[in-house]
């Protein structure tokens, strides 16, 4: 299936990557699980529930397709996204891990460079995870989500031009470690997207009312 | 018919022929049993067996997210680039541990060399190329989070242990890979001053 694209200028518009896809798997999250299948779960969900909310979604992929970290970032970069989500799962670590790109903050020029072109995106980033994070904290009806927030050198990320978060969901744990919630629950899954919607909403509010934004393509 | 003579010559031939090779397999067990006589099965210089050392580890917590300093207690060579194997087998060996904070399946010579070279940044530093066993790379698990904590804390163990390193780069089986287990990047130069950045306090020495 073909990647949605639809990116009139100076409209606010959400990038969905779902991370791996086709031959890349990536890696195991249950006992016969892709992490591949996870994110694109996570990604159809997230554009169904902001489309309904009168979003305008870009996704990098709608199926079990292969895509390369370039092409993502070629999807997400032409869509003038003012907000783009790369979702990953793993069966490591607990709850939502959120990462910014690890690379120093810089200035914008005329041009970026196509491997470091998030530097000039990171601060927006940043506060991008801050808004996700703070989602999770506050949870919904179900109540929070555990959430980290870190930097990690990102491939895929690190080349796009918008603020960019991965989202990586990990299981719910109790306190002896042991799995509470896995990341293939639907229940689980449905909580997270929730959450990442009410923050992009919150996350439009502030971009429309800034003007420094100029419609989203400038950081 | 053949002549008398000549069964006489033959006989004395084949007599002769067996005496000789009687007398130089004779003459080979000898050499042998000198060869071994002169052997000296002694070790010419005594092993050496370097004294334990204070290490500190960057431990990875996956519960959190973040390093925890560990003193540890571990015989280090002098030479440097066999001071940070030795040190890394070690932290390796604390993720492949039952309990661990991190869990990384252990592999034998997870760490098959660090080479420490001159840094190309403009600071005085070394850099570290850091070759991992490919079963270590395939086996491990598979996820961003853990993926970069496994790089943080090698990053964070060598800068803590040889302050020179300052950057840090990754091989595996002697080549080049783009991510770790499909996540983290190798491809690029590590600042060990970012691992630093993101260390919890000491918790307290370790045999």
């Amino acid at each position: 299936m073909a990647p949605q694209r639809a990116s009139p200028p100076g409209k606010f518009v959400v990038v969905l990557d779902a991370a791996h896809g086709g031959d890349d798997g990536g890696g195991q999250v249950g006992a016969s699980v892709a992490e591949k299948t996870v994110t694109l779960a996570l990604s159809v969900r997230l554009r169904s529930l902001l489309t309904a909310r009168g979003f305008a979604v870009v996704t990098t992929r709608e199926g079990n397709v292969n895509l390369d970290g370039d092409a993502r970032s070629q999807i997400a970069n032409h869509a003038g996204a003012a907000a783009c989500l790369s979702f990953h799962a793993s069966a490591s670590g607990a709850g939502v891990h959120l990462f910014v790109s690890s690379l120093e903050p810089k200035q914008p020029g005329r041009f970026l460079a196509w491997k470091t072109a998030q530097a000039a995106y990171v601060e927006r980033s940043l506060k991008l995870a801050g808004a996700l994070n703070s989602a999770f904290q506050h949870g919904g009806d179900a109540g929070p989500i555990p959430a980290t927030l870190a930097r990690a050198s990102l491939p895929g990320v690190d080349s796009m031009a918008c603020p960019a978060v991965a989202v990586e969901v990990a299981p719910i744990r109790g306190a002896d470690r042991a799995i509470v919630t896995d990341v293939t629950d639907p229940q689980y899954q449905a909580q997270i997207v929730e959450a990442l919607a009410a923050a992009l909403l919150e996350w439009k509010t502030d971009w429309e009312t800034d003007p420094a934004h100029g419609g989203g393509r400038q950081p | 018919m053949i002549p008398r003579y000549q069964k006489i010559v033959f006989v004395v031939l084949l007599v002769v022929s067996i005496a000789m090779a009687v007398v130089l397999v004779r003459l080979r067990e000898r050499a042998h049993d000198r060869l071994l006589k002169g052997e000296d099965v002694a070790p010419t210089t005594a092993p050496a067996v370097a004294p334990a050392e204070q290490a500190t580890l960057l431990v990875a917590n996956d519960a959190d997210g973040t390093l925890v300093t560990e003193q540890r207690s571990l015989p280090l060579p002098k030479d440097p680039g066999a001071r940070a194997r030795a040190i890394l087998d070690k932290l390796l060996e604390v993720y492949a541990a039952d309990g661990s904070t991190h869990p990384v399946s252990g592999v034998p010579r997870a760490v098959a060399q660090v080479f420490l070279l001159p840094a190309a940044g403009k600071g005085a530093g070394q850099l570290a190329v850091v070759n991992l066993a490919g079963a270590f790379a395939d086996g491990h698990p598979s996820g961003i989070e853990t993926e970069a904590l496994t790089v943080e804390s090698i990053c964070g163990t060598l800068h803590a242990n040889l302050p020179q390193i300052t950057e840090v780069r990754f091989l595996v089986d002697g080549a080049s890979r783009a991510t770790l287990a499909g996540h983290a990047d190798l491809t690029r130069t590590y600042l060990t001053a970012e691992a630093v950045a993101t260390t919890t306090p000491e918790t307290g020495a370790t045999p």
